[in-house]
């Protein structure tokens, strides 16, 4: 007997009935979340409902020495909820209650499992609402928000996750039931542990900040016939000074998956659109509209819609919101890629990316967070053709080399997963890798939360060594503590 | 399976939220994402396990995925051919296997419907009995309306005024038998909209429940003489007031794509709902005011099978002085889903409870319903609230008592 099934005999102890899914037909249906060519079985799925369920099977995982990876939606994009075939995958889809609501305090408190959207669906009628907006956002829980630091249009003024969480209730790798609060004194370790990708423990309570619903909202559309027009626009409009709520443009190949998708109808010909979003006081508002106008203008835009009613504005943004799982549509199969370049990189950046296209002759669909230089790439690709997918996969790496090497990053806001890990090196060099490991050991001694995911190579804490060898330079400088 | 349909699902997760047995049990294998897994398993070559086809079996056939699909994935077609693998690789329990033959023996058929109606009148009273018996008959008593009077409709009603179309009436089986009151209303509003109705007296079945439960054979019997009895009716549009039966008529073509001949004389025939087809005929008849709220459901073979959300709105928004209530969470099933309130009670007992808790919220005086199944189900479940006896209408016989000139206080009064 393994210890994984000694585990699974001692589970229905500890959680309600119905909650440990042991079927492998069952089990398969959880082998990957929204990034799909990672996938592993996982080796036992449960379905807490409270806080002390999740803390219990934590605890009988460290007993019995048995990985956990934590699950909300499944809807990640780097394979951070890719689940271990020796482990358990702790699921928050049943807790998925919204235990308070303190408007005059303008927060909620809420269980991992609820979306996101349902926040803003609870308070909407009292005028609030919570401001990250990822593109998934009436699916994704807010659980898998803190564990990816998540993002979307929104960011460029509002921030992300972490801007946005006020405390968390954790359990930590040991089982531990602790509260994380924003307004602790000392480390911040909320800011640690949201963005921390499942590695330091599993959210069960979340308290996030609610907004208020601003003044004035105004949407518009511009049409380019071209990137680089669209980009110039763009980098001119916080040039300036002028930070509006969203920024985001869509090439011509994005576009028409969107049409074909949701019939968004946008300007026929464009070969690139933003979509922009100003909001705040009605004067700000107007007074920023009037510049972002003449701008755009300016820049060559060839059709500007503004959205005179909240259909309108749900109309423009549905285009956008749709795109990645739109690119279905067109293309058998695709990956969807995540990067950062300052926005002043841009246009050097996607003449880099047409050049791969070229060169690999793989098709690459543009949808990006302009306004803060967050690319996301939709690797286009037919997994039925022979070596495709290969080619694919290296255009998909290389635009990451390209984020690098013009001062970005390998990811904005999906995370590193296990489909980044190995993009790292790249970034970080092996002791910036080891001090982050540090602070994982810290929370996870025996590397039992999520273990395989962010890094490359598992080094410090009892893990298989790679190929360092002796100890870390830190601990032998007495600096740190190897546990 | 059709393993391309089955490819096109990009594993996005945007189906989750608004498939009802996620929102019930927040389970992967119970959405439509997880089922679709499921169904590439089997293609692979997994055999259908028993755990398998419960997963599929619970699915309500709701559609709300098709609409929430970003990636156009077929889920429509996708179930309606796992049912039909289901019905022939899977063995049920001989109970089960006893209730769906008394279903599909007994609803598809008017005549048997009718002989129903002493038992019926019985059922409520024998509810904890037959639920002994087997869940699936507490059910059904459980859902038995008040039994109506049978209304006669005649073969033809002309058009009361310059007429501007000739239309087929689909009287449907369970509408026509408990709600014959519908189909006169839907006569009435026709014929005063300015349209010869032409009601063939032996139609029968429209085949939806064989259809939607994956007995193919029987579909496409059910298909081919619908198909039939309304061309030798020589109409320009059929027209349905039932969701269910709607949107498998608009299905034909796909039902019998192995037949050509029969699949070009499908596409021929115009199907349209009563409230899509009065939207594009625009009205001429006056409407007089009728002052009532009403709050509207959205039936899932409307809204998300056929895309009709706006058209029935629209109408009743025209009635003066009728005020209409959304119905929150309005996407979600009601649990009713042609014969899953049957064959899976406990589920849709939940489902039924969840809707009646938001239909009493929107707090109106009307529920305005366009498929019979939902009324029956909604009505159940508001009855087992012990909230008593809901006024349920369809849009037909609300538009029927504006142009007429009545009072709204008769209507959804039961029994029908």
């Amino acid at each position: 007997m393994s210890e994984l099934e000694r585990l699974t005999a001692r589970l229905a102890a500890v959680l309600p009935p119905d909650a440990v899914v042991t079927d492998p037909v069952r089990l398969r249906t959880y082998e990957c979340d929204g990034l799909t060519h990672h996938r592993a079985t996982p080796g036992v799925v449960v379905l807490p409902e409270a806080a002390e369920q999740v803390a219990a099977v934590v605890r009988l995982c460290g007993e019995h020495d048995v990985p956990f990876v934590a699950r909300g939606s499944g809807t990640g994009l780097s394979g951070g909820a890719l689940p271990r075939t020796d482990g358990v995958l702790i699921v928050t889809s049943r807790m998925r209650r919204i235990l308070e609501i303190d408007i005059p305090n303008r927060r909620a408190v809420v269980e991992p499992g609820v979306t996101n959207l349902a926040i803003t669906e609870a308070v909407r009628d009292r005028g609030y609402y919570y401001a990250p907006d990822p593109s998934s956002q009436q699916v994704c829980s807010i659980g898998g928000n803190v564990a990816e630091n998540s993002g979307g249009a929104h960011c460029l003024k509002y921030g992300f996750t972490v801007n946005h969480v006020l405390a968390a209730e954790i359990v930590t790798p040991d089982g531990d039931i602790v509260e994380l609060s924003a307004m602790d004194p000392g480390y911040d370790l909320l800011g640690a542990f949201i963005g921390s990708e499942g590695t330091l423990g599993i959210a069960t309570k979340i308290t996030v900040r609610l907004s208020r619903a601003p003044e004035a909202v105004t949407t518009l559309l511009a049409a380019f016939t071209g990137i680089e027009a669209g980009g110039r626009a763009v980098s001119a409009i916080i040039a300036a000074g002028v930070v509006p709520a969203a920024i985001e443009m869509m090439d011509a190949l994005a576009i028409e998956a969107a049409e074909a998708a949701v019939h968004c109808r946008y300007p026929a010909g464009a070969g690139a659109v933003l979509v922009m979003e100003l909001d705040g006081p009605h004067a700000e508002v107007e007074h920023q509209f009037a510049a972002v106008e003449r701008i755009c203008r300016d820049s060559g835009a060839f059709e500007i819609r503004v959205a005179a009613s909240a259909e309108e504005r749900a109309a423009i943004w549905r285009g956008r919101k749709s795109a990645f799982a739109a690119v279905g549509r067109i293309s058998p199969a695709y990956i969807v890629q995540d990067g950062v370049v300052p926005r002043t990189a841009l246009p050097r950046v996607l003449a880099g990316i047409d050049r791969l296209q070229e060169e690999y002759g793989i098709r690459v669909a543009n949808v990006f967070h302009a306004g803060d230089g967050n690319l996301h790439p939709l690797v286009l690709f037919d997994d039925a053709v022979p070596g495709e997918a290969e080619r694919a996969e290296a255009v998909s790496g290389r635009i990451l080399d390209l984020c690098v090497e013009h001062g970005g990053s390998i990811t904005g806001e999906h995370g590193v997963g296990v489909d980044k890990a190995r993009y790292m090196p790249r970034m970080f060099t092996e002791d910036d890798l080891d001090t982050m490991q540090l602070v994982r050991c810290a929370f996870d001694p025996r590397g039992l939360a999520n273990p395989g995911k962010v890094f490359p190579t598992p080094r410090l804490c009892g893990e298989v060594p790679g190929v360092r060898r002796g100890a870390h330079p830190l601990v032998e400088a007495g600096l740190a503590e190897q546990f | 399976m059709d393993p391309e349909l089955i490819r096109d699902c990009v594993h996005c997760g945007f189906c989750l939220p608004t498939c009802p047995t996620y929102v019930l049990w927040g389970e992967e294998m119970d959405s439509p994402r997880g089922r679709i897994h499921l169904m590439g398993q089997h293609v692979e070559g997994t055999p259908l396990t028993d755990a398998m086809a419960g997963h599929f079996d619970a699915c309500l056939g709701c559609m709300a995925c098709v609409t929430a699909c970003p990636s156009g994935v077929r889920y429509d077609r996708l179930i309606e051919q796992t049912r039909a693998v289901v019905e022939r690789e899977h063995v049920r329990r001989p109970d089960e296997r006893a209730i769906r033959a008394l279903v599909f023996a007994l609803f598809p058929y008017r005549r048997r419907l009718r002989a129903m109606r002493l038992p019926m009148r019985l059922s409520r009273r024998l509810q904890p009995f037959l639920e002994q018996v087997h869940p699936s008959l507490g059910a059904m008593a459980e859902l038995a309306p008040g039994v109506p009077r049978p209304v006669r409709l005649p073969p033809l009603v002309r058009a009361r005024r310059r007429r501007r179309a000739r239309v087929g009436l689909l009287t449907g089986c369970v509408q026509g038998e408990f709600f014959p009151r519908v189909n006169a209303a839907t006569a009435r509003v026709l014929a005063l909209e300015g349209c010869d109705v032409v009601i063939p007296p032996r139609q029968g079945c429209c085949g939806a429940l064989s259809l939607h439960s994956g007995r193919e054979a029987e579909a496409r019997r059910f298909a081919r003489r619908t198909i039939a009895t309304f061309e030798r009716a020589g109409v320009d549009a059929v027209v349905v007031n039932a969701a269910g039966c709607g949107s498998s008529m608009k299905d034909y073509a796909e039902v019998l794509a192995g037949e050509p001949a029969w699949a070009a004389r499908a596409e021929a025939l115009r199907t349209r709902d009563l409230a899509e087809f009065l939207v594009e005929l625009g009205p001429v008849a006056e409407r007089h005011p009728l002052p009532v709220t009403v709050a509207y459901h959205d039936a899932c073979h409307l809204a998300h099978a056929q895309g009709v959300r706006a058209q029935p709105r629209e109408l009743l928004r025209a009635i003066p002085e009728l005020e209409l209530r959304e119905v929150e969470e309005s996407a979600i099933c009601c649990g009713s889903a042609g014969t899953y309130n049957l064959f899976q009670p406990e589920a849709a007992r939940q489902l039924g409870d969840r809707k009646a808790e938001r239909v009493l919220a929107a707090g109106a005086d009307l529920l305005v319903s366009a498929n019979p199944g939902c009324t029956m189900q909604i009505a159940a479940s508001v009855r087992r609230a012990g909230k008593g006896e809901i006024r349920v209408a369809h849009t037909a016989e609300v538009l029927d008592a504006s142009l007429r000139g009545l009072e709204p206080g008769m209507l959804g009064r039961s029994p029908h």
